[in-house]
């Protein structure tokens, strides 16, 4: 059982933080990342950062700034993510990213499961465009992460189930990522009709910000993305952000883990 | 609008131009647009829908234009030069092709609020127009630094009852308001129509807009039959997406005698972030939707272009020119800021017709070159006017 799978089996909601790479430094992303782990993370999320990120909103473009302003690369992620095995990091990672900067690599999938990355989620790559990518991912053992949102009928859910592995990723609403005050109703249904469709965990993102709604949410779904929140402390804070960074994740934690079910 | 695919062996299926084109797009985004092709394709085969479209092509927007022979250009270059005449339609370009076409579809599917990004200001107008004419609200995004270069066409939109929305991200020109028209759209896709404004972007659209805009390019054939009883030997375009290079070019596509000609903007130089020459320095990459030709630096960073013309200065290329040039069929060229200026003038002291800045790149190129085609039959799309132009113009002395 690959690491992600692990994640999902241990009878609790997952919690799956979200942060920049680079943002503001690789130096403070691998601090983040740690202190992520360190509060309860099951899963987290390293975006790769993208000059034209068209499904991110406001919060997320400005940490993409940042991250390459601070000149970094795809191929430094990677060097993130080795040193971060290297330190003993046993938290599954994966990398968020749109197409582009991932074909710059080359042949990503093996350079990312060389160095420690366990899945892909690829924004701008649906099912109908990954045969190349679902066969290279699976050569090299990683697992891929596909989006379903409220507008994904039976047709293409159906198209989901027969690709992908690890988790789906259910864009919660309609729009680009970022907190949002109010959580769509209807969501365990909605929940219940990807997990049923796609035969795999589901995890609720974009829009949650608080633990109060990270519990709400954790109690329909498999497992809960906050990201927009973590990346407005690293906004406020900079490379500072550790300790502030790591107390939000540690109480969001105990929200989604202790989430009536 | 007529849905033959491109014919000689390019035809798309599922949105493919050999290695090029595709869907890719957000999951948010599938759906919305597969309801789109299937609306298209409906609409096409609806004779009541095409019925409309001429009508308003004609009554409103002012098709067909006319195919102009330039006999004092043709003396100085020494080739016949003939003037497909954008520039007379409907608000000043080719654009309100495509945007009287989309705004009809996105009121079929019962939309009520249509999106567009704007370069130069002319897709924002059109589609403001298109949009009054039909009673739907209208957002348009535009970069700020364009804001700047094409004020006039902001009052335009304005005055056409559209709302402006200034994108300061990046470079602050085309490709930043296309991120910023699809973030939109990802929210608003319930009520909302995106009239992409180029042949580029995920399929449908480079498809659909290349249908909407080939009746430039069937006008031009069937005036240049009437008027010289043969076809023309050459067919010059300027290109940024390429929507009016290629309305231009399908028609001809299966005749192989016919030269087709892109010309993209060479800007100021042939370093990374001078030019949008896509054909010079781009290399295969996916960006908003298509995998295509990109200017992008070795990681993967979408590169900043630069062109006096913002209809022009974009870093990618629609997907199906990248593809006629894979195969030879048709070639892209460039010309540069002050070539471009200087063709600006010259039609304008020639022929009484002022070109916007982007057609200027066309006739540049023809200028530069015409001593390897003297005594041709040449085609020029002059795709837009040059009144949105002149106060730039005037300021760097052109």
């Amino acid at each position: 059982m690959g690491r992600i799978a692990q994640a999902f089996a241990r009878g609790r909601p997952a919690f799956i933080p979200f942060v920049m790479a680079g943002d503001p430094s690789l130096e403070a992303s691998a601090a983040f990342v740690r202190a992520l782990a360190a509060a309860g993370a099951d899963v987290i999320e390293l975006g790769v950062p993208f000059s034209d990120p068209i499904a991110d909103g406001p919060t997320n473009q400005r940490a993409a700034e940042r991250a390459l302003a601070a000149g970094t690369t795809p191929a430094a992620v990677l060097e993130l993510v080795a040193g971060l095995r290297a330190g003993g990091l046993e938290t599954p990672l994966v990398l968020f990213s749109y197409l582009n900067p991932l074909l710059a690599l080359g042949d990503y999938a093996p350079r990312a499961a060389a160095a420690g990355a366990d899945g892909l989620l690829v924004v701008d790559l649906p099912p109908e465009e990954a045969l190349e990518h679902e066969a290279a991912c699976a050569e090299a053992g990683l697992d891929r992460i596909y989006l379903a949102a409220p507008s994904s009928g039976p047709e293409r859910l159906a198209r989901l189930a027969a690709v992908g592995s690890g988790f789906v990723y259910y864009v919660s609403r309609y729009g680009v990522t970022g907190a949002r005050k109010v959580l769509p109703s209807g969501l365990g249904e909605q929940v219940r009709r990807v997990r049923v469709a796609a035969g795999r965990p589901v995890a609720v993102g974009f829009g949650i910000a608080t633990p109060e709604q990270a519990a709400a949410v954790a109690a329909v779904a498999d497992g809960v993305v906050v990201g927009s929140a973590l990346v407005e402390v690293i906004a406020a804070h900079g490379a500072a952000a550790t300790a502030p960074l790591g107390a939000l994740a540690t109480r969001l934690a105990r929200a989604v883990h202790g989430a009536p079910r | 609008m007529d849905g033959a695919p491109a014919s000689g062996g390019q035809s798309s299926t599922a949105g493919r131009f050999g290695p090029f084109g595709g869907r890719y797009a957000p999951e948010t985004l599938v759906a919305p647009l597969e309801e789109l092709e299937r609306a298209f394709a409906a609409a096409l085969a609806d004779p009541s829908f095409t019925a409309e479209l001429h009508r308003e092509l004609g009554a409103w927007a002012g098709r067909p234009t006319p195919l102009t022979f330039a006999p004092r250009l043709s003396e100085r270059l020494g080739l016949t030069v003939y003037l497909k005449r954008e520039d007379l339609a409907h608000t000043g370009a080719h654009k309100i092709n495509n945007c009287v076409g989309q705004c009809l579809l996105a009121r079929r599917m019962g939309k009520r609020r249509v999106i567009a990004e704007t370069g130069a200001g002319q897709h924002g107008v059109a589609t403001a127009a298109a949009a009054a004419r039909l009673g739907l609200r209208c957002t348009v995004y535009m970069g700020t630094l364009d804001m700047e270069r094409q004020a006039l066409n902001v009052y335009r939109m304005r005055l056409l009852g559209a709302e402006v929305r200034g994108v300061e991200a990046g470079s602050r020109t085309l490709k930043d308001a296309i991120n910023e028209a699809m973030r939109d759209w990802v929210a608003s896709v319930a009520d909302s129509h995106y009239v992409l404004g180029s042949a580029l972007g995920p399929h449908p659209y480079p498809t659909m807009v290349r249908t909407s805009q080939r009746v430039l390019g069937e006008e031009a054939r069937r005036q240049i039959l009437e008027q010289r009883g043969r076809l023309p030997d050459l067919l010059v375009a300027c290109v940024g997406g390429g929507s009016n290079a290629i309305g231009l070019f399908a028609p001809f596509l299966d005749d192989p005698a016919v030269a087709l000609v892109g010309v993209e903007a060479g800007g100021r130089g042939e370093r990374p972030g001078e030019h949008a020459a896509r054909f010079l320095g781009g290399r295969p990459g996916v960006l908003h939707g298509a995998r295509t030709l990109v200017l992008q630096d070795e990681a993967g960073q979408v590169l900043g272009t630069h062109s006096v013309s913002a209809g022009l200065d974009y870093a990618a290329v629609g997907p199906e020119h990248a593809w006629l040039a894979a195969q030879g069929r048709a070639r892209y060229e460039r010309a540069g800021d002050a070539a471009a200026l200087a063709a600006f003038r010259l039609l304008s002291e020639l022929e009484g017709i002022i070109p916007a800045l982007e057609s200027a790149h066309a006739l540049a190129w023809l200028v530069e070159h015409a001593r390897e085609h003297q005594g041709a039959l040449a085609i020029v799309n002059l795709s837009g006017r040059g009144d949105k132009d002149v106060e730039q113009a005037q300021r760097l002395g052109a």
